[in-house]
C-alpha cells in the first residue's frame, strides 16, 4: 500500500511538473472551464442578490393583507372598511397612545429612465401613511429630509437613484400631469424598498383620482406567532376573506418565480457551456497522455503499476479544472459581486439588486469544474493506464 | 552451463505480429539460455528481433508460445501486476535515448525503482548517493537532465537501472545516442556492473566496438542465433 502511494505520489509530481511543456494547451483548458463557472456564478449571483433583496424586505412581525388571491400589490384592493376590521383585529400591535400600528397603502406604478441605456421603465410609487416608514425596518434617510403630509413631494430609495435619472435630491419630475419634488433619499438596508419612491398617501390618492382606494395594508403584530390570531381572525369574518401573511411570506412568494426564472436560465447555459469546455479538457489530457506516452511506459517498464498512471492523469486534468473553477469563482468575485442591476418584479416593477456571490455559490461553481475535470480526464486516464509498454517506448 | 548457472532460459520461445491481416514471425521455437554473471552483445540487422528479444527477457512483452524462466521461475504468465512487481525486484532498463523524467533531477529520477520498494525516505537516499557514485555523478544529483551531456544522461540511466539491485541489465543500444569517447565510458561503466557487481547484462547493438565489451555476442538474423564468442 505504501508503494502504491508513493508511486501515486511520484506519477502526479512528473504530471504536474510537466505541465509547462503543455502550457498553452493547458491554459486553455483553465480558461475554458474558468468561463463556464463564470457563466454559472453569474447567474447564481444574480438569483442570490435577487433573493436578498427582495426577502431581505420582510419581518417575521409585520403582517401584509392583500385583497383574496391576490399575487402582488398592483393587483390587489382593500375598502376602508375592511381597513378599520383590521385595525380592531387581534394580535395588531398598538403604540403608546392605543392606536393600532397599521398603514394603508397605495401602490402605483409610474415611469422612469434607465441611466445606462436611456430606456423606460416601471417604477413603484407607494402612498403611504404617517406609519408608513416605522413598519419597515432599516429605513434611514440618506439625504434630504422626509415628504411634509399634503405636499406634491417624494422621497426615493438609494437604489432607484443609483439606476434611475432625474431623481436627484432638489430635482423635480413628472408622473402623469403632476409635477413633484424629490425631498429625500432613504436607505432600506439593501432591501427591495430602496427601489420605491414614497409619497403622502392622500395626495397620491388624489391627483391619480384613486381617493378612498387602498392596495394592501401593513400591520405591526404583537408578536411573530400573532400571525394565527390575525389569520384566523380574517377567515371568520366574512366581510374580510383577504390574504394574510407576514412580510417575510410574501416577499418570499414574490422572490420564488423570478430567482426560478434565472436559475433555470443559468444552470442549462452552464452545462451547455460545460459541454464544450469538456471537449477542450478531453482533447488537452489526450494531449498530455500523447506527449507522456514514452514516460508512462519507461515507468511502467521500471515496474510502476497502471493505477498510478491512471491516477497521475486524472489528478491533472483535476488540478487544471480546479484552477479554472477558482479563476472562474474569482473572476466571478472582481467583475460581479456588488454590480447594481434592476429587473422586473411581481408587481411589474423594477426591483434593484446587487449581484450577490457567496461562498456556498462559489463552491458550486467549484464542483461543476471538477466534475468536467472528472470526465475530461477519465478516459484519457483509462488511455494511460491501458498503454502498451512496448509501443509506448517506441513512442 | 549447469543449469543451477542458468538465470534465464527461453524454450521453443514463438513471437508473432498480425499486422493488417498478416501475421509476422519473429522468432520460431527460439531457444537461449543466460547464465549468471553473463554479459551479453547481441547484434543483428534491423528487424531481426533483437529488441523483441530484450521486451521479452525483460517481462514488457509476452511470447505468443513457449516459456520464459526467471531464475527457476515461469514468468510469461504471470498476471500484469505480478509481473510489474517482478520486474522492479529483478530488471534494470537502459534506453538507448535515457528516457529520464525531464522535470525531475538526476536524483529523483535514480529514485523511482525505490519507491516501488519498503524502503524508508532515509535509505532511498543513502542508495540513490550510492548509485550516482557507481556512475561518477554524485555531484550532479540536483542537476535537470537538460542541464547533462547525453553520456551524462545515460549514466543517470544506469544508476536509475542499478540502484534497486535488479540481477539483470537490459540494455537497448545504450550507445546508440553518443559518440565514441563517452560510448567508452558507459561501456567501461556496464563492464565494471558485470565484473565487479555479478550484474548479468543483456546489451542490444550495433556497434562492433561495444560488442568487445561483453563476455559473448549472440549474432541474431530472421530469428535466429549463431553465437561467436569474443571473449576470449
Amino acid at each position: 500500500m505504501r508503494s502504491l502511494l508513493l508511486q501515486i505520489a511520484a506519477t502526479i509530481k512528473i504530471n504536474l511538473k510537466s505541465l509547462p511543456q503543455r502550457f498553452w494547451l493547458s491554459l486553455s483548458t483553465v480558461v475554458a472551464v474558468g468561463l463556464v463557472v463564470v457563466v454559472l456564478l453569474s447567474f447564481l449571483a444574480m438569483a442570490n442578490g435577487f433573493r436578498q433583496a427582495v426577502k431581505g424586505s420582510g419581518s417575521e412581525d409585520i403582517a401584509i393583507v392583500l385583497r383574496g388571491g391576490s399575487r402582488s400589490e398592483l393587483n390587489s384592493t382593500i375598502s376602508r372598511d375592511q381597513i378599520r376590521l383590521i385595525e380592531e383585529a387581534p394580535g395588531v400591535a398598538r403604540n403608546a397612545e392605543g392606536k393600532p400600528l397599521v398603514s394603508a397603502e397605495l401602490y402605483l406604478v409610474v415611469d422612469g429612465l434607465k441611466r445606462a441605456t436611456g430606456t423606460k421603465a416601471n417604477l413603484p410609487l407607494r402612498g403611504i401613511g404617517p406609519m408608513g416608514a416605522a413598519l419597515r425596518k432599516s429605513i434611514t434617510l440618506a439625504q434630504g429630509r422626509m415628504f411634509e403630509p399634503g405636499s406634491n413631494e417624494i422621497v426615493v430609495g438609494k437604489g432607484l437613484l443609483a439606476e434611475y435619472r432625474g431623481f436627484e435630491l432638489g430635482s423635480t419630475v413628472k408622473f402623469g400631469t403632476t409635477r413633484w419634488t424629490v425631498v429625500g433619499v432613504f436607505e432600506a438596508g439593501g432591501s427591495v424598498f430602496e427601489s420605491e419612491i414614497w409619497a403622502d398617501l392622500p395626495v397620491v390618492q388624489s391627483l391619480f383620482n384613486r381617493t378612498n382606494f387602498f392596495q394592501t395594508v401593513r400591520a405591526r403584530l404583537t408578536g411573530p406567532q400573532a400571525i394565527a390570531a390575525l389569520k384566523r381572525y380574517n377567515d371568520e369574518d366574512p366581510r374580510l376573506k383577504l390574504d394574510v401573511k407576514t412580510e417575510n411570506e410574501y416577499f418570499a412568494d414574490q422572490s420564488s418565480n423570478t430567482t426560478d426564472l434565472i436559475q433555470k436560465l443559468g444552470w442549462p447555459l452552464a452545462i451547455a457551456m460545460a459541454f464544450g469546455a469538456l471537449a477542450g479538457a478531453l482533447n488537452t489530457m489526450y494531449s498530455s497522455v500523447a506527449a507522456r506516452t514514452v514516460e508512462i511506459a519507461t515507468l511502467r517498464a521500471i515496474g510502476f503499476g497502471a493505477f498510478p498512471a491512471f491516477v497521475g492523469t486524472l489528478v491533472e486534468s483535476l488540478v487544471l479544472s480546479a484552477l479554472g473553477g477558482v479563476l472562474g469563482a474569482g473572476a466571478t468575485f472582481v467583475f460581479f459581486h456588488g454590480l447594481t442591476a434592476s429587473t422586473l418584479g411581481e408587481s411589474f416593477t423594477q426591483v434593484v439588486f446587487s449581484f450577490t456571490l457567496t461562498p456556498a455559490l462559489a463552491l458550486q461553481g467549484i464542483v461543476l469544474a471538477l466534475v468536467v475535470g472528472l470526465v475530461g480526464g477519465l478516459f484519457p486516464a483509462i488511455r494511460a493506464a491501458r498503454l502498451p509498454i512496448v509501443a509506448g517506448l517506441q513512442g | 552451463m549447469t543449469s543451477d548457472d542458468v538465470l534465464v532460459r527461453l524454450t521453443a520461445v514463438d513471437k508473432r505480429f498480425t499486422k493488417s491481416k498478416e501475421t509476422i514471425t519473429i522468432f520460431e521455437k527460439l531457444d537461449l539460455a543466460i547464465a549468471s554473471g553473463d554479459f551479453i552483445a547481441v547484434m543483428g540487422p534491423s528487424g531481426s528481433g533483437k529488441t523483441t528479444l530484450l521486451n521479452l527477457l525483460g517481462g514488457i512483452d509476452r511470447p505468443s508460445a513457449g516459456e520464459i524462466r526467471f531464475a527457476g521461475e515461469r514468468i510469461d504468465g504471470l498476471p500484469e501486476s505480478r509481473l510489474a512487481h517482478w520486474r522492479a525486484g529483478h530488471i534494470g532498463f537502459i534506453f538507448q535515448f535515457y528516457n529520464l523524467m525531464p522535470m525531475l533531477t538526476a536524483a529523483q529520477n535514480v529514485e523511482l525503482p525505490l519507491l516501488l520498494t519498503s524502503l524508508g525516505g532515509k535509505d532511498r537516499r543513502r542508495r540513490v548517493e550510492a548509485a550516482l557514485a557507481v556512475v561518477n555523478l554524485a555531484d550532479r544529483a540536483r542537476h535537470y537532465p537538460r542541464e547533462m551531456s547525453g553520456g551524462q544522461q545515460q549514466r543517470v540511466a544506469i544508476a536509475r537501472a542499478v540502484v534497486a539491485d535488479p540481477g539483470l541489465l537490459l540494455c537497448d543500444e545504450p550507445t546508440g545516442d553518443l559518440d565514441r569517447s563517452n560510448a567508452d565510458e558507459i561501456l567501461e561503466v556496464l563492464r565494471l556492473l558485470n565484473r565487479e557487481m555479478g550484474k548479468t547484462i543483456v546489451m542490444v547493438t550495433h556497434d562492433p566496438a561495444a560488442a568487445k565489451y561483453a563476455k559473448r555476442t549472440l549474432h541474431l538474423d530472421k530469428g535466429r542465433f549463431s553465437e561467436r564468442d569474443l571473449a576470449a
